[in-house]
């Protein structure tokens, strides 16, 4: 029996860690020991299933399995090195991969036309009146049920839509490439709050706004950047966290930088003064434009990590208002869906949780990235939204570390000393934890046309990281032979 | 229904504050609805819309935060006082809590230093916390009991193997670099060091040792089962050899309940060839083996125990201030009891359970306990019992859905009121364990207890004898716990064995008296 270990300790301090009744821990700091207590709950729901498959992800010192962790790391690693930029407006028919007229792309994972959301119904209803393959929102209804129109997630085509997410054919689009790995992501343009299509609104003002955004907005945007070169959206968004943004519900400081960028440019272009008064008007009236690039600079920083075989890291999040659902990178372009659920938050005048959608968008995608909800402690404000304190927007972003695997290099928090966001969810972590990603996002109202009922904090449900790891440990070949 | 409008001038809130604010003065009783918006030409005319109206509203800008109230009762003194509450408590500093990590993994990556794991979470999930500390190379504390055999003897193999301390399951006590684990004593450092199968076992030695001016050096818990045939003592060989090679031990102390016979031979000859001067005790058994070895001494109690490693280690052993002679001490006592005086033990500790026990019993008296594994005088504790009676109040029976009465103590006095009333007791005997991890005063909650006895049975003549597992440097102080206990007319005794001996004297000369002789 070597006993060297013990006589190391002996000789050393004592360093605990409690994992159980926390109490023993308050004992052992009274008692003048140096402890770290765990907030410990049953690992994966204390289910037989989930802890087997989470065991046999394990090698034989306790940790992650070497070639488990080494391609989850390259994952991480490929997120991490993004650089996304906006290169140009296009439109979604001709830039969009697989576009066509009688497409209509939406938030989420996949959704028939019969279990989509009132938001979602209802921005179908105004998308297809815009793109003028009906007349009228109740021709559109007809047109959607009858199958001639088809229905698919904006991920299936390298696009995010925030809410509802209906891109069509005609739509302007933000085109953002990912200059260090050559992929491109694509994003509408934001209409603003209140009565839009993303929140399911379908009347001829919010038809009008659309297609001033199409004759008027987009071309003038799409000049200005012309003008401007490419627009650094890993620098925009960095500075931004550090003015108070977390990019996904808070997106004032990246917009206000984001026109003072374009202003000098848009002034410049050869068009009807009244046309760039109206687009700066615009701009400055939105505090959420920012929010569509910054979803699509974290889907094209997260699209070349999928596709990695035995990777754990969670490559993509979303919803459809019906579904949440979620990608791993080992499996790319396989969902694993559960019901949506609700948000937890505060509510404008008028309204309350009874006229709540369930949690809708593709903004989730920024928690995924390393962004969101996983940099609340870069916008505090964002807490009071559940009745929290600043500290807890902290506290929130430090739990976020347990369940990820790297700090960003570049989008750091000044709170947190310049201590850079929890970037790539890991599976295994979250599952054994029980803690999941935290979402903060705004609330649409249950019924199409009306809009934006408050905003507040979302969980993911755990039982999409479950069905993940159960199909990722049925899968996982035998580990490497131990020495 | 009142409907009022406040304007606050130049009070600019961001709209996630003004929900806030909102949802506040609708929480406030008697407002039907309230709403806090700025005050631009929108909200005004919104404001309108929802009936709210004024010349205060009128005068209201963009920069004025217009509050608007509807309710019955309602004042607008109600509605600011909320609202600087609200803003108040959004101001002042909160305490930033380090976020704790919430998982094992999680927290020995975020602190690869670490080198104890101490595990104290649901028997069904034991097991694997231990085994991933193993694995990351740390050594562990199992507090956890209804932890599988095949796993205890799995994972003391593995961390024998790996040359890692696997302290249990079911160790409730260790003591490692002067620093209580679990449930345990502040104790000086010196040069004996202990291996324990039993927690109350290893605190009352450990604190006697300290009382007696010594001090130790570790103490190592094994875990209950350690030494049964299953197990086949794994982890008291290991730390056995730790203790050896520890240059700081310069003694070694065994203490457990009876192993099983093979594993006391192996244990024995371990011993035997220890170069380290050993004493052992078997609380409520021989050696559990034929003839111990030379340099093995076997202790008769866990006081002895103490005593005994004092002695090898070369210490003058300081017992405490004489007493008054023995026998007219226990004449004294015994003249407060009848002859058929009875006894009611209540014991928090398992072990000083065990040792009260096995003193009464070799005494020669019949005492009723939830402590005897057979046999005519075992009971479960729940129905009333003829005669003398002593309970082990941290068996499971009794702790089932409620705390360990080590932590609270007071379970103990409904004991002794359940006792007393539904039977002839006059003497009553303790333990009373301190140190961390313990309830912060049990003397004082047995002194209640003890009041509220002797009140319900104002004409019974009540003797209690006591003992108390601790030190003057525990949070509870030993000498302020034994004043307590005196004070109230307590005799409290130098050791759990010596207040068990006394009880037994004391009970067998009052019925001695009783049958004749003066």
């Amino acid at each position: 029996m070597n006993t060297d270990r013990v006589q190391a300790l002996f000789e050393d301090a004592l360093r605990v860690v409690n994992v159980g009744l926390p109490s023993f821990a308050a004992e052992l700091r009274r008692a003048g020991g140096s402890v770290v207590d765990v907030d410990w709950r049953p690992p994966a729901g204390g289910e037989a299933a989930l802890l087997a498959a989470l065991d046999a992800c394990l090698g034989p010192d306790g940790s992650v399995r070497a070639d488990i962790a080494a391609a989850t790391r390259r994952s991480v690693e490929t997120l991490l090195a993004a650089t996304p930029a906006v290169v140009g407006i296009g439109i979604a028919g001709e830039v969009i991969p697989g576009m066509r007229r009688d497409l209509v792309l939406h938030a989420g994972p996949p959704v028939e036309w019969a279990r989509m959301s009132g938001p979602t119904r209802g921005a179908v209803l105004g998308g297809l009146v815009y793109e003028g393959l009906a007349a009228s929102p109740e021709e559109a209804a007809k047109l959607a049920a009858s199958g001639v129109v088809t229905f698919s997630p904006c991920h299936h085509h390298s696009t995010v839509g925030p809410m509802a997410g209906i891109v069509t054919a005609s739509m302007p689009v933000w085109i953002v490439e990912n200059t260090a790995f050559g992929n491109r992501a694509f994003a509408t343009l934001n209409e603003g709050l209140g009565k839009v299509l993303r929140y399911g609104a379908y009347d001829s003002e919010v038809i009008a706004r659309l297609r001033w955004m199409e004759k008027t907005l987009a071309p003038l945007l799409r000049a200005a950047l012309e003008s401007h070169g490419p627009l650094d959206l890993r620098s925009h968004i960095a500075q931004a966290l550090q003015m108070g943004d977390e990019v996904h519900n808070r997106n004032r400081a990246a917009t206000s930088l984001l026109i003072r960028v374009l202003a000098p440019h848009l002034v410049q272009i050869d068009a009807p003064r009244e046309d760039i008064a109206a687009v700066m008007r615009f701009l400055n009236g939105n505090d959420h434009f920012f929010l569509n690039l910054s979803m699509a600079a974290s889907k094209c920083a997260l699209e070349p990590a999928a596709g990695q075989p035995l990777s754990t890291m969670v490559s993509l999040m979303a919803r459809n208002g019906t579904d949440f659902g979620i990608q791993i990178a080992a499996f790319p372009g396989e969902w694993f869906t559960a019901p949506a659920p609700m948000v937890e938050g505060l509510y404008l005048p008028g309204f309350t949780a009874a006229d709540a959608a369930p949690d809708i968008g593709d903004s989730v995608i920024t928690e995924t990235a390393g962004l969101g909800g996983m940099a609340m402690a870069a916008a505090p404000a964002i807490v009071q939204f559940i009745g929290g304190s600043p500290s807890q927007a902290l506290d929130f972003t430090r739990r976020m570390y347990d369940i990820t695997l790297a700090e960003h290099p570049v989008y750091t928090i000044p709170a947190l000393a310049f201590r850079g966001t929890p970037s790539g969810i890991d599976l295994l972590r979250v599952v054994e934890s029980g803690v999941v990603p935290v979402v903060n996002t705004g609330i649409a109202h249950r019924e199409p046309g009306i809009g934006m009922v408050g905003a507040g904090l979302v969980k993911p449900p755990a039982a999409c990281f479950r069905a993940a790891l159960l199909a990722f440990a049925r899968t996982l070949p035998p580990g490497p032979a131990t020495g | 229904m009142t409907v009022f409008v406040l304007v606050r001038k130049e009070s600019y809130y961001d709209s996630v504050l003004l929900m806030r604010i909102s949802q506040t003065l609708r929480a406030l009783p008697g407002a039907a609805d309230a709403v806090a918006v700025m005050g631009t030409p929108q909200n005004r005319v919104l404001l309108v819309q929802q009936g709210f109206g004024g010349a205060a509203l009128d005068g209201a800008g963009p920069n004025d935060l217009v509050l608007a109230v509807r309710g019955a009762g309602v004042t607008p003194e109600e509605v600011n006082a909320a609202f600087e509450k609200l803003l108040a408590s959004e101001r002042s500093a909160t305490a930033v809590e380090e976020a704790r990590p919430s998982s094992l993994g999680a927290a020995l990556a975020a602190h690869p230093d670490a080198n104890v794991v101490l595990v104290s979470v649901p028997g069904e999930y034991a097991a694997r916390e231990a085994r991933r500390a193993l694995r990351a190379g740390r050594h562990v504390m199992l507090f956890s009991d209804n932890v599988a055999f095949e796993d205890e003897v799995a994972l003391k193999r593995e961390a024998v193997g790996r040359g890692l301390l696997m302290m249990g399951p079911d160790c409730g006590t260790a003591i490692l670099n002067g620093l209580p684990l679990g449930f345990a004593n502040a104790v000086r450092r010196g040069p004996i060091g202990i291996v324990g199968a039993a927690g109350t076992g290893i605190q009352e030695v450990s604190s006697l040792i300290h009382r007696m001016g010594g001090g130790i050096s570790q103490a190592i818990g094994t875990g209950g089962r350690d030494l049964t045939d299953e197990v086949g003592g794994l982890m008291m060989l290991f730390g056995l050899a730790a203790l050896a090679a520890d240059p700081s031990t310069r003694v070694i102390a065994v203490v457990s309940k009876p192993p099983s016979a093979p594993v006391a031979k192996q244990v024995m000859a371990v011993l035997a060839a220890t170069p380290k001067p050993c004493a052992v005790h078997f609380v409520s058994g021989g050696s559990g083996a034929a003839a111990p070895p030379e340099n093995v001494v076997v202790a008769t109690s866990l006081a002895d125990l103490a005593l005994q490693s004092l002695r090898l280690a070369g210490a003058g052993v300081d017992t405490g201030s004489p007493e008054r002679s023995g026998r007219a001490r226990v004449a004294d006592l015994s003249e407060r009891l009848g002859p058929g005086a009875r006894l009611c033990g209540l014991f928090c500790g398992g072990t000083t359970g065990q040792e009260a026990l096995a003193r009464l019993s070799s005494a020669g008296l019949d005492v009723h306990s939830n402590l005897h594994k057979q046999g005519p005088l075992r009971v479960d504790g729940r129905q009333p019992v003829n005669g003398h009676l002593l309970l082990d109040l941290g068996d499971d029976e009794f702790t089932r859905g409620r705390p360990h009465p080590m932590i609270e103590p007071a379970l103990r006095n409904e004991r002794m009121q359940e006792a007393l009333s539904d039977r002839q007791v006059d003497l009553l005997l303790f333990d009373c364990v301190l140190g961390y991890g313990a309830h912060p005063d049990p003397a004082g909650v047995l002194v209640g207890g003890l009041a509220a006895a002797r009140a319900a049975a104002p004409g019974r003549a009540l003797l209690a004898i006591a003992s108390v597992t601790g030190t003057a440097d525990d949070p509870q102080d030993y000498r302020v716990q034994v004043a307590t206990l005196t004070a109230a007319g307590v005799v409290v005794e130098r050791s759990n064995d010596a207040a068990s001996e006394l009880a037994a004297s004391v009970l067998l000369d009052a019925a001695a008296r009783g049958q004749g002789s003066a």
